[in-house]
């Protein structure tokens, strides 16, 4: 039982991490690029357009699974964060600097998507409805967090102390949600609703999951390669980065 | 303990006598940042009134968030905060000393001056009262978790400007329940509810950030 069980703690020495990476992220790469074009086919020909928006809902492909993944990375940042700061795990603080750009990407998307939906569908490219607000004040949490990072040359300290600017930014998040959601509900009458959309079409539920999936892959490709370069900086003088420089060139 | 913590105090507070123009600037940055909005928007009495609570709130937050480098920075650049790290009393209590005396030197002189504003913006006298109580409230809200992204930017170039990016965000609950509570008092409606929320955050942020400065500290100064 145990010789067979995977040692996961293998991969956060980096030099395992490096090499199974590598690995990885061309099989991640091949499954973004199919998932995504299967998603887009099926989202842009197959789906039928919607009763009411036409075909401008067909954004809603890409802005879903981006917010979706905005939202998520944030959490899966500041969890490595967390553990990066408690256990003082090198590889963690190298995956929770990697997520960041990805995750304020995918916010922006979805921001920038929300807003090219939000002409055609409500007349205006901005409202200040809860959810586009406290998607916004995420991507400045992001900004925040990568500032910080980029602010501080030590490495380790840098590490450190964004993880803990992560970890105040996860409690709050849902308390600024909240609170947005509220001074919206008293600032104006709910007119405009983005929840109670009617039932999907399986077509267009299926597409959206695909879509989904291909940001996750995409995801993961990117924050993999991203770590993997930042392992190569970290570690420079190490005599594992030699050999695998050398072996590769 | 209490002695050690009170004789921090009383040190800051002296030190802050003794240069009042730290806390007079941020004073004087409040009043002409509300004095310069009727300048920017137009003097209309009743568009003014329903702006002030909005206005009052966003100019007392910048007016927190720019004094906040004075909080760590001149004890770093001494030496004091590295032999605080030092004294037996834990580190948490002694930021939350710290940072009550940062809100009496600059919270609690915005909470005063802010009935002066609220006239010239055109409030009237109920919504003057809440709104000094809703300052009194979320001042210290502002301060504690600002204490957090000063440790944080400690030593650091640019520090200022860092922390508006990394406190700003961290604001907004605050100043939604803030101006709400004024606002709802214009609107004759009960602010009870705001009030409740801002002292609920107001318990919450006096427990949990002072974890997150010792720590933050802590990490800057290793």
């Amino acid at each position: 039982m145990s010789e067979r069980s995977i040692q996961w703690f293998r991969f956060t020495a980096p030099a395992n991490f490096y090499d199974l990476a590598g690995r990885l992220i061309p099989w991640f790469a091949a499954l973004t690029i199919a998932l995504f074009a299967v998603g887009l086919y099926l989202g842009l020909v197959v789906a039928p357009p919607d009763y009411q928006q036409g075909d401008s809902y067909r954004i809603m492909y890409i802005h879903v699974p981006t917010a979706w993944m905005g939202m998520f990375l944030y959490v899966l940042m500041a969890v490595y964060a967390a553990i990066g700061l408690i256990w003082r795990i090198k590889m963690a603080e190298i995956m929770a600097k990697a997520i960041a750009p990805t995750g304020a990407l995918m916010t922006f998307f979805a921001l920038w998507t929300g807003a090219l939906w939000g002409r055609p569908t409500w007349g205006v490219y901005w409202v200040w409805d809860a959810r586009l607000t406290s998607m916004l004040i995420l991507l400045f949490l992001y900004l925040g967090y990568m500032a910080l990072h980029a602010a501080i040359d030590d490495r380790q300290r840098a590490s450190n102390a964004s993880a803990v600017l992560a970890m105040v930014g996860v409690v709050n998040v849902p308390i600024i949600y909240f609170s947005v959601q509220w001074w919206n509900t008293l600032h104006q009458g709910a007119s405009i609703t983005v929840t109670d959309a009617p039932t999907m079409a399986t077509i267009m539920f299926v597409t959206l999951l695909i879509m989904t999936l291909a940001a996750w892959m995409y995801s993961i490709a990117v924050v993999l390669a991203r770590a993997r370069i930042e392992v190569l900086e970290r570690e420079r003088k190490a005599t594992w980065v030699r050999e695998r420089l050398e072996t590769e060139s | 303990m209490f002695r050690s913590l009170f004789a921090l105090l009383r040190r800051d507070l002296t030190l802050a006598l003794r240069r009042p123009q730290d806390a007079l600037t941020v004073v004087g940055f409040f009043v002409v940042v509300v004095s310069l909005f009727p300048l920017g928007i137009g003097p209309d009495p009743e568009f003014l009134r329903s702006l002030a609570p909005g206005v009052l709130w966003v100019a007392a937050l910048l007016a927190v968030m720019l004094s906040l480098e004075r909080l760590f920075s001149d004890d770093y650049r001494d030496g004091t905060l590295e032999q605080m790290l030092l004294v037996p009393e834990p580190l948490g209590l002694l930021v939350l000393t710290k940072t009550f005396a940062h809100w009496l030197i600059t919270g609690l002189p915005l909470v005063l001056i802010s009935p002066l504003l609220a006239v010239q913006l055109n409030l009237r006298v109920d919504e003057i009262v809440m709104l000094m109580f809703a300052l009194l409230l979320g001042t210290p809200i502002l301060s504690l978790i600002g204490s957090i992204g000063a440790a944080l930017t400690l030593g650091l170039r640019g520090g200022g400007v860092l922390i508006a990016l990394l406190i700003l965000p961290l604001y907004v609950p605050p100043l939604i329940l803030g101006a709400g509570a004024v606002d709802a008092v214009m609107h004759g409606a009960s602010a009870q509810a705001h009030l409740s929320l801002l002292g609920a955050m107001m318990v919450f942020a006096l427990f949990a950030t002072p974890w997150a400065t010792a720590a933050a500290v802590r990490i800057m100064l290793d």
